[in-house]
């Protein structure tokens, strides 16, 4: 086993490279001319600062050049310059990372717990009117578009209802808390800040609901599978035979077996989680890393756009690579040869 | 792998399952029969006019109107003609191209076999949706591209699938007997290796159309696939988001998306107690 996750790691430098390539690729390969992006018509026509360009983005150099000293820029946790924002890309996406983290945080957290709980209890009623309707509610999470969902989630429980805040992350009158995790929920607690707690909280349940269902819907239905194939083991039956009352046989025996299987779908939906977070950031004005990343898409920002695609695969990565470490200290058993 | 899956022949018929097959294939067949046809129905023509512009839902524009007076049925009916032919599109050529590769990777194997795994490993590093914006961006953006950028994300699933496949039917006795009587390697692999492997390639290909639906509206709503005239249902919920408060401009496309992945989510679901004895 531990043969398996040693070679795991070991590829992982020579993945990384891979992925720093394809992103170079991608960067220089661009249809038109990257300059054109940089300056105004203008500047274009002047071949002074046509040159003055050239220099301060290393255009001038020769590809093989540019790859190297990419790659190592890189090392160095140098992801280049926004041609938008004029800052480090790096720079840009620390400052949004916290916000897009407490939003996929909290969508996980709603997905998983309710996705378990629906799970178990669709496995346990099943093909009952529970049981359909639990297939629903996850058909209805992985099939809708959240950017939609969200919009309809907005003007329903905000502009009709009046129960919930609308986009962003703090109401315009409040002050962020001051940034020590960059959470604005946990922020506001440390500084004991009640009302602007409860604000950042209400204004988080839309969109980390909205993105949470997704999530929802995946595990409940592996939840479910797993339930009924456990449910069927001897083990079961002997703790029924017990006299183990229902509750106590569906959490205690089954779901932490469940579980197990289970686990490798948690570390598969962070993948629907960063899909969805740039889309539901978009549409709530989240100002993270996914609509960073759109912003930079629309303005064709390339190194921007780069830049968060390097960082969502390192994520990516380490998260597949958690999921498979979480596995086997939850499983002894298994031998992944 | 884990628990030993004990082995059920699951029940169809009216415990579950049959009725939202039908209902799924039913949607899918509205949809294709729309995108084949929809110039031909008798639809208000999507005109601006501004007089008529921003309407609510009525008896005469069912969906309303948009902010240049554009009636939001007619326009999300035209959609189908955008989404469905390009969802066919990419999840076609995607399962090509990577059965293909996939299928040459594992029935060679050589440096160019594993070339080709390790360029599937690095794509599938990506979050697709990223990857996919990063392709579109520096195609630039339009349609086409976006289909291209999506192909890109696609097909190493299929290479893996059907590398998988072919690596297991490969060692089975009649290819032994193929070679043994003079197969050479192309025949084996075309005739008696490849039409032994089609059948998860065209599951997984059924399942994926929904999500293929879905990336192609998201990189539009994003801005990286159509451009504003066209009534791609991505671009029209992008126009609706500007005001929320005309919450009618964004329902229609968004409910038109809605409906044919779960439609395919319908059919895939059916497909997967189908051939996964677990679940009954």
């Amino acid at each position: 086993m531990t043969h398996y996750l040693l070679r795991r790691l070991l590829a992982m430098p020579l993945l990384l490279l891979g992925v720093a390539t394809m992103a170079f690729l991608l960067g220089n390969f661009v249809k038109g001319d990257p300059l054109a992006s940089i300056l105004n018509d203008r500047q274009m026509a002047n071949p002074e600062a046509v040159a003055a360009a050239k220099a301060r983005w290393g255009l001038e150099r020769s590809i093989p050049e540019r790859y190297v000293i990419y790659v190592g820029n890189l090392l160095e946790g140098d992801l280049g310059v926004s041609f938008r924002t004029k800052r480090p890309v790096m720079r840009d996406l620390l400052d949004r990372l916290p916000a897009t983290l407490e939003l996929v945080i909290s969508a996980m957290l709603f997905g998983s717990l309710a996705g378990i709980a629906i799970g178990v209890v669709a496995a346990h009623w099943r093909n009952g009117p529970v049981d359909h309707g639990a297939r629903i509610v996850a058909l209805i999470g992985s099939s809708v578009p959240v950017f939609w969902s969200g919009l309809i989630a907005l003007y329903v429980f905000s502009v009709q209802l009046s129960w919930l805040p609308g986009p962003g992350r703090l109401d315009p009158a409040l002050k962020p808390p001051e940034t020590v995790t960059g959470f604005y929920t946990v922020d506001a607690l440390l500084a004991g800040e009640w009302a602007t707690f409860a604000n950042a909280l209400s204004h988080l349940v839309l969109p980390a609901v909205m993105l949470g269902w997704a999530v929802l819907g995946i595990i409940s239905r592996m939840i479910r599978a797993s339930m009924l194939d456990v449910m069927q083991q001897d083990f079961i039956t002997t703790a029924r035979a017990k006299g183990a009352g229902t509750l106590r046989l569906l959490l205690r025996h089954a779901l932490r077996n469940a579980m197990v299987p289970a686990l490798t779908i948690i570390g598969f939906s962070f993948a629907y989680l960063i899909t969805g977070a740039i889309l539901t950031e978009t549409v709530f004005s989240w100002p993270g890393v996914g609509s960073y990343a759109v912003d930079a898409a629309r303005s064709l920002d390339h190194p921007a756009i780069i830049g968060v695609t390097i960082v969502g695969a390192l994520a990516f990565l380490l998260a597949n690579l958690l999921t498979d470490i979480a596995y086997v200290f939850a499983n002894p058993r298994i031998r992944l040869e | 792998m884990i628990a030993s899956p004990r082995l059920r022949i699951p029940t169809f018929g009216l415990t579950g399952g049959t009725l939202p097959v039908a209902l799924g294939l039913l949607v899918i067949t509205f949809w294709v029969v729309a995108a084949a046809t929809v110039q031909l129905w008798p639809l208000d023509p999507p005109l601006e006019m501004v007089a008529r512009r921003l309407q609510p839902p009525s008896a005469e524009h069912w969906l309303g109107t948009d902010a240049l007076g554009r009636d939001v049925l007619s326009r999300t009916l035209h959609g189908a003609r955008f989404s469905i032919p390009i969802a066919v599109l990419v999840v076609v050529a995607a399962a090509l191209i990577g059965s293909l590769l996939g299928a040459l990777s594992g029935f060679f194997g050589g440096i160019l076999g594993a070339a080709v795994m390790r360029l599937v490993d690095v794509t599938l590093a990506f979050p697709p949706i990223l990857l996919a914006m990063a392709v579109a961006a520096s195609l630039g953006p339009g349609l086409e591209n976006a289909a291209i950028a999506m192909v890109v994300v696609w097909w190493p699933l299929y290479a893996r699938l059907m590398r998988a496949q072919v690596l297991e039917v490969r060692e089975r006795e009649h290819v032994e007997a193929a070679v043994a009587a003079g197969a050479g390697p192309i025949r084996t692999l075309f005739v008696h290796v490849l039409p032994l492997c089609w059948t998860p390639v065209m599951v997984n290909a059924t399942m994926d159309f929904g999500q293929v639906v879905l990336l192609a509206a998201s990189l539009s709503f994003i801005g990286l696939g159509a451009t504003p005239p066209t009534p791609e249902w991505g671009a029209m919920i992008s126009d609706g988001a500007r005001s929320f408060y005309h919450w009618w401009i964004a329902f229609g496309p968004g409910f038109a998306i809605f409906v044919v992945v779960l439609g395919f989510n319908f059919v895939g679901d059916g497909l997967r107690d189908l051939l996964d004895p677990r679940t009954d």
